[in-house]
């Protein structure tokens, strides 16, 4: 048995990526450029606030000290956060939305179809269900990036920005850390350090239908496993937990 | 600026319920392409579980009747009751047709 702490840590950064990618999805709404897409990014954004669910509620069971979900979600400071980078950027224009998504859609079910081999009954568990929905929005994000890409030239332009300025945070979503190395040990996690090379055989095999550039890897950023952020995650908490902060537990 | 919705082509989306029933149609919605007005419609019309299949078809690509050939379409036919087969005795077991 791996140490509860450990699998709690493991288990926060999976929920996390999910319900602050299901946040920045949220504040489209009412804003989406067409109605058909406001329900998309309505829904996709409910999905991984639903995979959120899961994770942080078992993450709170693991660690033992009577935290539930909405006390992890709406609780924790910036520095307790461990999403990655790439999920708290800022929404931008509809091509960075998408270029944000695309990335960490195909990551993300590369991820979980490994975890859902997870020697960890529950885990596995939650990796299958979700593997479906990642797998349509894949082909949402996917479809929009070529769409975009392989579009008019203003179009183009802004989903060649787009992937450039996301570029260097993809590199943070491949390295292992101690905790990733204990639960690869146990059986639990996986190794998302292997899943680089099928990432980037699927992410340019899109780019080149999108008559994009592949960017050059002349920069990256890091620290989410440890708790340092961009500017940017501060301010999307305090919108989501001022509720929680303004009246502290208070109840529907 | 110029209305997005000017650009993006309609479509006609069509959801089959369950197995075995006909594609009916349920609503509208506008797409750049039939591949995006097919996981439109999924986001807009399969969210609460209401279908198992979908079909997109362009709207300009729907040849209709015309409200004024109603006459002459339609007309003629209400008073060929013969053409109703209201004439045969069915036995009950048959029950509802």
């Amino acid at each position: 048995m791996s140490n509860p702490q450990t699998l709690f840590d493991y288990l926060i950064r999976l929920g996390d990526n999910s319900l602050i990618l299901g946040q920045r999805l949220a504040e489209w709404s009412g804003h989406a450029p067409i109605l058909e897409e406001e329900l998309a990014l309505a829904n996709i954004g409910l999905d991984l606030i639903g995979q959120a669910r899961m994770l942080l509620t078992y993450a709170g069971e693991v660690e033992g000290k009577g935290r539930d979900e909405d006390r992890l979600a709406y609780h924790r400071d910036s520095s307790d956060w461990r999403n990655l980078l790439l999920v708290e950027q800022p929404n931008g224009d509809f091509a960075k939305t998408m270029a944000r998504q695309f990335f960490f859609d195909h990551f993300q079910y590369l991820q979980y179809e490994a975890l859902s081999r997870s020697t960890d009954e529950r885990l596995a568990g939650i990796a299958a269900k979700s593997l479906k929905e990642i797998s349509y929005h894949r082909r949402h994000s996917s479809d929009w990036v070529i769409r975009l890409g392989d579009g008019t030239k203003e179009s183009h332009d802004r989903m060649q920005k787009a992937i450039e300025e996301l570029w260097g945070f993809l590199p943070e979503m491949f390295d292992m850390d101690a905790v990733d190395d204990a639960m690869l040990a146990a059986g639990i996690g996986d190794d998302v350090a292997s899943l680089r090379d099928e990432f980037d055989m699927a992410i340019e095999k899109v780019l080149r239908e999108a008559t994009l550039d592949r960017p050059e890897d002349s920069w990256s950023v890091r620290g989410s496993r440890e708790g340092r952020h961009s500017e940017h995650l501060g301010y999307l908490l305090a919108e989501m937990q001022f509720l929680q902060r303004a009246y502290p537990d208070a109840k529907w | 600026m110029k209305d997005v919705r000017d650009e993006l082509p309609l479509f006609e989306v069509f959801i089959r319920a369950k197995n075995g029933l006909d594609h009916r149609h349920v609503g509208s919605l506008h797409a750049s392409d039939a591949e995006m007005a097919l996981t439109s419609a999924r986001d807009v019309y399969t969210r609460r579980s209401e279908g198992v299949s979908i079909w997109v078809v362009k709207s300009t690509d729907i040849t209709a009747s015309s409200p004024d050939d109603k006459g002459e379409f339609f007309d003629p036919n209400d008073d060929k009751m013969y053409r109703h087969p209201t004439f045969y005795n069915l036995p009950d077991e048959v029950g509802h047709m």
